[in-house]
């Protein structure tokens, strides 16, 4: 008798336990949408009734603050960059999935550079930026020394999502196009990459959300100069969206303050629909390689 | 024949235009680490090794100069453990929270939050920590607001994607044998997950927690605005004051840096980048330990 009242009030504690567990899990969940919800909210709700013409497509001065030229600038940053590194990136993904041979040792040796790669912090991309493109290529800093900077930073996310897509393209899509006689070369282009195309697209569109973000790598290497109007001279110093961000968070005054809140606020807008464009993207791919 | 041969020759073309083009991460990460190096490690020198890593005095415009980093190590390692003490619980309960106590509906609006929150860019956090966070700890908590656990709040939000995702993927890769024999032997859901599914997933969780100290280390932006920036003796160091990290140091003097000073930021980098390195590796060892496994 006495064994089981034991036996009893040992269930009950471990069904207590369960339950606080069960609420913890619950309760983090929740937390984890909450402050997202709370960061968007702050700053949509403060940012957007500060957002107007003046702001968007002004002449920059002391008194407007105007994004206009950061706008430019940072549209300028992504096409450039994205000239630069979608070609690489996603040959050396063709490269590693189609060419390569199996326990190759130049694939471990290029994988293991594209992992250290993704995880160099922007500040060290930002020094090297500084030390190399703009000092000893003497490209001074510039929208170009900018550029060339994050196009390496941006490779690692390109390879990965092309990488990822290619191998989702199904083998007898390939053998198909080799069976008729095509090149290797052929089937590449003709079949492999429109049917990851899909996927890569989602890699680039998330490759244009971290340029757009991107700060500590840009501040010593495009520089955080402000021209009244957008000019797309490759070798002028100008700011991003988010460095402007940054700036006129930094100085402190309450105006500034405001159009902070506004650069935030469109910041995160461009975020939302980068965000929602990759993941439908993304899915599509699934669909191609369910034989469609 | 002509054009069989022209094809022959453009696929080789091709191929070696593939490869180099998967040589350029390569490359990059040599150039990246030499001229890294090329430049910080004379400064080491010049400074001496002892009075630059193992000195906690900040002076590099001062006479005589001086050029000690220990306590922006020290402030490194404080907010990223402070980062991990917030972000891994709730990152983890959150993942578990995912993979076995979501319903599809609530899946729907959970997973696309948690990628939305990977994206946001780190200046919107950091103006999110200064507006928010900074008030709400000198109001509710003390000190002026700018401090370490200002910074590890906000550095332990940033991770969470890192660790929900990967610790989720994880979590949903332990076989459902595992589960059924626990639940054979009586226990209830929760048990099984936290006692026999979480334990089963530890390499994955143990690779989220790394990624997360990796992307803590390596922050710069959200951690200037929210952590004061001042360098502090290392017996002044304290949850509620102001700190200055390895990141941060860089950022707030090298505008105006220049000779010794600036070769002594960017040495500072490549302690940085040593850090980061170490990290990678540990990284490839619990990969290499798995995959054995």
């Amino acid at each position: 008798m006495e064994n089981t009242a034991l036996e009893k009030s040992v269930l009950n504690k471990r069904k207590t336990k369960s339950l606080i567990l069960r609420f913890m899990v619950w309760l983090c969940g929740i937390l984890t949408v909450g402050i997202l919800a709370y960061i968007l909210l702050f700053i949509l709700v403060r940012g957007i009734p500060n957002i107007n013409m003046e702001f968007l497509f002004g002449e920059y001065n002391s008194d407007s603050l105007s994004a206009f030229s950061s706008i430019v600038t940072t549209v300028e940053m992504i096409v450039i960059s994205l000239i630069i590194a979608v070609p690489v990136g996603v040959f050396c993904a063709i490269y590693l999935h189609e060419y390569a041979k199996r326990g190759n040792k130049a694939v471990k040796v290029i994988r293991l550079a594209v992992d250290t790669l993704a995880g160099i912090p922007s500040i060290v991309y930002g020094l090297f930026g500084m030390i190399f493109f703009v000092n000893i290529l003497g490209l001074r800093a510039s929208v170009l020394s900018g550029v060339l900077t994050i196009s390496i930073m941006i490779l690692p996310v390109i390879i990965s999502s092309s990488e990822e897509a290619i191998k989702s393209v199904p083998d007898m899509y390939r053998e198909g196009s080799l069976g008729l006689g095509a090149t290797r070369l052929r089937t590449v282009f003709s079949i492999v990459l429109p049917t990851a195309m899909p996927g890569i697209l989602s890699g680039v569109i998330l490759a244009i959300g971290r340029i757009v973000g991107e700060t500590a790598a840009l501040i010593f290497t495009s520089g955080t100069n402000v021209l009244e109007n957008p000019t797309l001279d490759l070798m002028a110093s100008q700011r991003t969206l988010a460095i402007h961000m940054y700036m006129l968070a930094s100085e402190g005054l309450p105006y500034s303050k405001d159009m902070a809140f506004a650069t935030g606020a469109i910041l995160i807008i461009i975020v939302f629909i980068v965000n929602f464009a990759a993941t439908k993207l993304a899915g599509r791919i699934g669909g191609l390689s369910n034989g469609k | 024949m002509e054009s069989i041969k022209k094809s022959k020759f453009n696929d080789t073309v091709m191929q070696s235009v593939f490869f180099m083009s998967a040589f350029v991460s390569v490359l990059a990460v040599i150039a990246i680490s030499l001229f890294l190096f090329l430049r910080g490690i004379p400064a080491i020198a010049e400074i001496g090794f002892m009075d630059f890593v193992f000195s906690e005095k900040w002076g590099p415009v001062n006479t005589p100069a001086s050029y000690g980093i220990l306590s922006m190590i020290v402030g490194s390692i404080y907010v990223t453990a402070g980062a991990i003490v917030i972000g891994v619980p709730v990152g983890l309960m959150c993942a578990v929270f995912l993979a076995e106590f979501c319903p599809e509906g609530i899946y729907k609006i959970v997973k696309p939050a948690v990628n939305l929150l990977a994206g946001i860019p780190s200046i919107i956090y950091g103006f999110f920590g200064m507006q928010i966070v900074v008030p709400f700890v000198r109001d509710n908590v003390g000190g002026n607001g700018y401090s370490i656990l200002s910074a590890s709040i906000i550095l332990g939000i940033m991770i969470l994607p890192t660790i929900i995702s990967i610790s989720e993927s994880s979590i949903r890769a332990v076989p459902e044998s595992y589960k059924e024999g626990s639940f054979g032997l009586g226990a209830t859901k929760e048990e099984t997950i936290f006692k026999v599914v979480v334990p089963a997933a530890k390499s994955g969780v143990l690779t989220a927690i790394i990624l997360g100290i990796g992307r803590a280390v390596g922050e710069t932006m959200a951690v200037v605005m929210v952590a004061g920036n001042a360098v502090m003796p290392l017996d002044k160091i304290a949850l509620l004051k102001p700190i200055r990290t390895l990141t941060t140091n860089i950022v707030t003097e090298m505008s105006y840096a220049s000779g010794l000073h600036e070769s002594s930021l960017i040495a500072t980098g490549v302690v940085l980048f040593v850090f980061i390195v170490i990290l990678n590796a540990s990284l490839s060892l619990i990969k290499f330990r798995s995959s054995r496994n």
